[in-house]
């Protein structure tokens, strides 16, 4: 017998149930699936961009706000020059044609490699609960932009925060259906207290997350 | 060595004392102030003590549908049934696809496997990335905390560790220590062939597995190697995607003081069509080693844990002498509950003993495992397969057989209450109780004052 039947049928044994599932036990499974029903979740107050900037804040993460798209390359050149960060970054593909040279920055549209040291990208969504990005893999949104670079720049609408990670799973569910192939979260710079419990901004990510809020 | 030899030598290691002092402080309290972030705290966690029994309950149909769901997103899944077919099975995959060098993120289940060592011995380099484990494995050391492995470790033995083995300049403050890490790693995780990592949750719904980090290596290692091998024990299935974020409401809250980790990776599949990152190969290891063990039985609720560590952090115990003393991958109440039934009681006789039964585990559990019971069954099973040692057996034996001959056990209470009266010193305490040792070696004991209860009791009102 393989590893995998001796597996479950080891755990039917000792549960005393019959050596095959039966269609009731399937239907059970598949119901909760199906139903994925949300159990009890914290209280948010009902201003989500406060709550979300209230939590950002907290975990570290800085915030800018931008009236529209075409104002980012000035808060960007803002940021890296308040930072006294050199005025150069990659982007996600959606940024590739914002006027950046009018502001004195070298962005290129390319996934960061390791010696990139600001990557731009946007965001899928935002969790107001605990000011958390929700992040998508994809061809237009490469994962490592916001990972091997040292700052972290992250452009975000505010309508698309929503209250909490439920809400965050029904928007993919609505607009995507499956997972890509990472989602990941993005709660503030990367971290380590693993020395003396010292918490440490910048571990093998991003020693800086900036916000850039657009209406 | 047993946990009882060990532990003595901990409590004397002034260095260990002084680093675990710390621990209280920060994770305890910063538990304590992310709890109170939730309104409905109580709630949530009945709630997510019910996630998990509703997964075991139903684990072998979770599994296959989790099996299913991975599979059909080009995600190969494997079953072992013990630690060697992990390493066995790791290292077919590695050689499949010609690997030369693997980067981790924390897992301790590979821990549990001895997996590193298995590796090398193949010829295979294995980088740990994770900050605390990068250590360790420069130090050798095992770790000592499933969230904070290197707890036991102050800050100027990294420094030393770190000047010997970089051979760079001593760097002294955390800051510069930490960035002196990412540099190393760095080259590594741009030049690895394979990631390991572990899944702190397997989605069933989606077939996805999820890890929580903070530092980022979680990522690296799920994203830039070609080759993702995710390695997990079999009761770590959750149903759903509104599951999982139920049980993530508590897991950084308990296991770290946050209210959530840095960065929560979900990794579904493949690289996908057009991807220009991602593995081209994700294989899942489901691993059982002794987890079947506590199916079905009254010891199941152990399988709830998601491996936070609020159990040994609030533990009197492991705070007096830290992870090493218990011996085994898994330290604190936790890892006295899984060491014995994993490995055997027999093979971990103290354990099931090293703890106070004070409660405070099962009163910081986030999914409500009644930790000091299930120690408290293990003592029982003890008794019953004649583990005990034989003055413990003997003892017990002598005080039966008193306890149901009541004038023989006033006799001998009469006499104890008039010996002990006599051992006092002037202030009436006994300083040093012949075979009590461990008692009297570091406070003092009050002695009784001649006669029992029930003397004084028949002579009232004479």
């Amino acid at each position: 017998m393989s590893a995998r039947a001796n597996i479950l049928a080891r755990i039917r044994t000792r549960q005393g149930k019959a050596v095959t599932a039966r269609a009731a036990e399937r239907d059970t499974v598949a119901q909760h699936i199906a139903a994925h029903p949300q159990s009890p979740r914290p209280q948010v107050a009902a201003d989500v961009v406060a709550r979300f900037c209230d939590r950002a804040l907290s975990l570290a993460t800085t915030l800018d706000e931008v009236a529209a798209v075409a104002d980012i390359p000035a808060a960007v050149a803002r940021y890296l020059r308040d930072q006294g960060l050199a005025p150069a970054a990659v982007c996600w593909p959606e940024f590739a044609d914002l006027d950046w040279r009018a502001q004195g920055l070298q962005v290129a549209a390319h996934p960061a490699r390791s010696d990139d040291l600001v990557g731009i990208t946007g965001a899928f969504c935002a969790i107001a609960e605990t000011g958390t990005l929700m992040m998508l893999s994809g061809p237009q949104t490469p994962p490592a932009t916001s990972l091997l670079p040292e700052t972290h720049i992250a452009v975000l609408s505010r309508r698309r925060i929503v209250a909490g990670m439920e809400d965050g799973w029904g928007l993919l569910r609505a607009e995507h259906g499956a997972l890509p192939r990472s989602v990941y979260f993005i709660s503030g710079p990367s971290r380590t207290a693993d020395i003396e419990q010292t918490v440490t901004l910048g571990a093998h990510g991003p020693y800086r997350v900036h916000l850039l809020l657009l209406p | 060595m047993h946990f009882k030899a060990r532990a003595g030598a901990k409590l004397a290691d002034v260095r260990l004392q002084g680093a675990l002092k710390k621990l209280q402080g920060n994770f305890v309290k910063g538990r304590a102030d992310r709890v109170a972030e939730l309104d409905n705290f109580s709630d949530i966690r009945d709630a997510a003590a019910a996630i998990r029994d509703r997964a075991l309950a139903n684990l072998d149909v979770y599994l296959e549908t989790f099996e299913r769901n991975a599979t059909a997103r080009g995600a190969v899944v494997h079953w072992a049934e013990t630690h060697d077919e992990v390493n066995r099975i790791v290292r077919e995959i590695a050689a499949q696809h010609s690997v030369r060098k693997v980067i981790k993120s924390k897992s301790m289940v590979t821990e549990e496997c001895g997996l590193n060592d298995a590796l090398i011995a193949a010829g295979i380099e294995v980088v740990e990335t994770d900050l605390g484990e990068y250590i360790l494995q420069l130090a050798q050391e095992p770790p000592s905390h499933i969230v904070a492995p290197v707890v036991h470790k102050t800050r100027d033995e990294v420094s030393d560790l770190f000047a010997e083995k970089h051979q760079l300049s001593r760097k002294t403050d955390i800051p510069a220590l930490c960035r002196e890490a990412r540099e190393q790693l760095r080259p590594h995780f741009l030049s690895a062939d394979m990631g390991v990592s572990g899944a702190n949750f397997v989605i069933a719904e989606t077939g996805s597995t999820l890890i929580v980090t903070n530092e980022g290596n979680g990522r690296m290692v799920t994203t830039l190697p070609r080759v993702h091998v995710a390695i997990t024990g079999i009761e770590k299935v959750v149903p759903t995607l509104e599951d999982v974020t139920t049980l993530l409401r508590l897991l950084p809250r308990h296991g770290t003081g946050q209210s959530i980790t840095n960065y929560i990776s979900l990794t579904t599949g493949v690289r996908g069509a057009g991807d220009l990152d991602g593995p081209e190969h994700f294989h899942v290891i489901l691993v059982d080693a002794g987890r079947t063990k506590l199916i079905g039985g009254d010891m199941q609720e152990m399988l709830r844990c998601i491996r936070c560590g609020a159990c040994m952090n609030h533990c009197p115990v492991y705070q007096s002498v830290g992870g090493h003393a218990y011996g085994w991958v898994y330290p604190g109440p936790m890892g006295s509950v899984l060491t014995p039934t994993y490995i055997g009681l027999e093979n971990a006789r103290d354990l099931p003993n090293a703890a106070t039964l004070c409660n405070q585990c099962g009163v910081a559990c986030p999914v409500k495992i009644p930790l000091p019971e299930l120690l408290r069954k293990l003592r029982e099973r003890q008794f019953e397969q004649g583990l005990k040692p034989w003055y413990e057996v003997a003892g017990l034996k002598a005080w039966g057989w008193l306890a149901q001959h009541p004038a023989w056990y006033s006799l001998m209470m009469r006499l104890q209450a008039r010996a002990l009266k006599l051992m006092a010193n002037e202030q009436g305490m006994i300083r040093n109780l012949p075979f009590g040792g461990g008692w009297t070696d570091r406070r003092d004991l009050p002695a009784p004052e001649g006669r029992t209860f029930r003397e004084m009791y028949g002579q009232r009102g004479k």
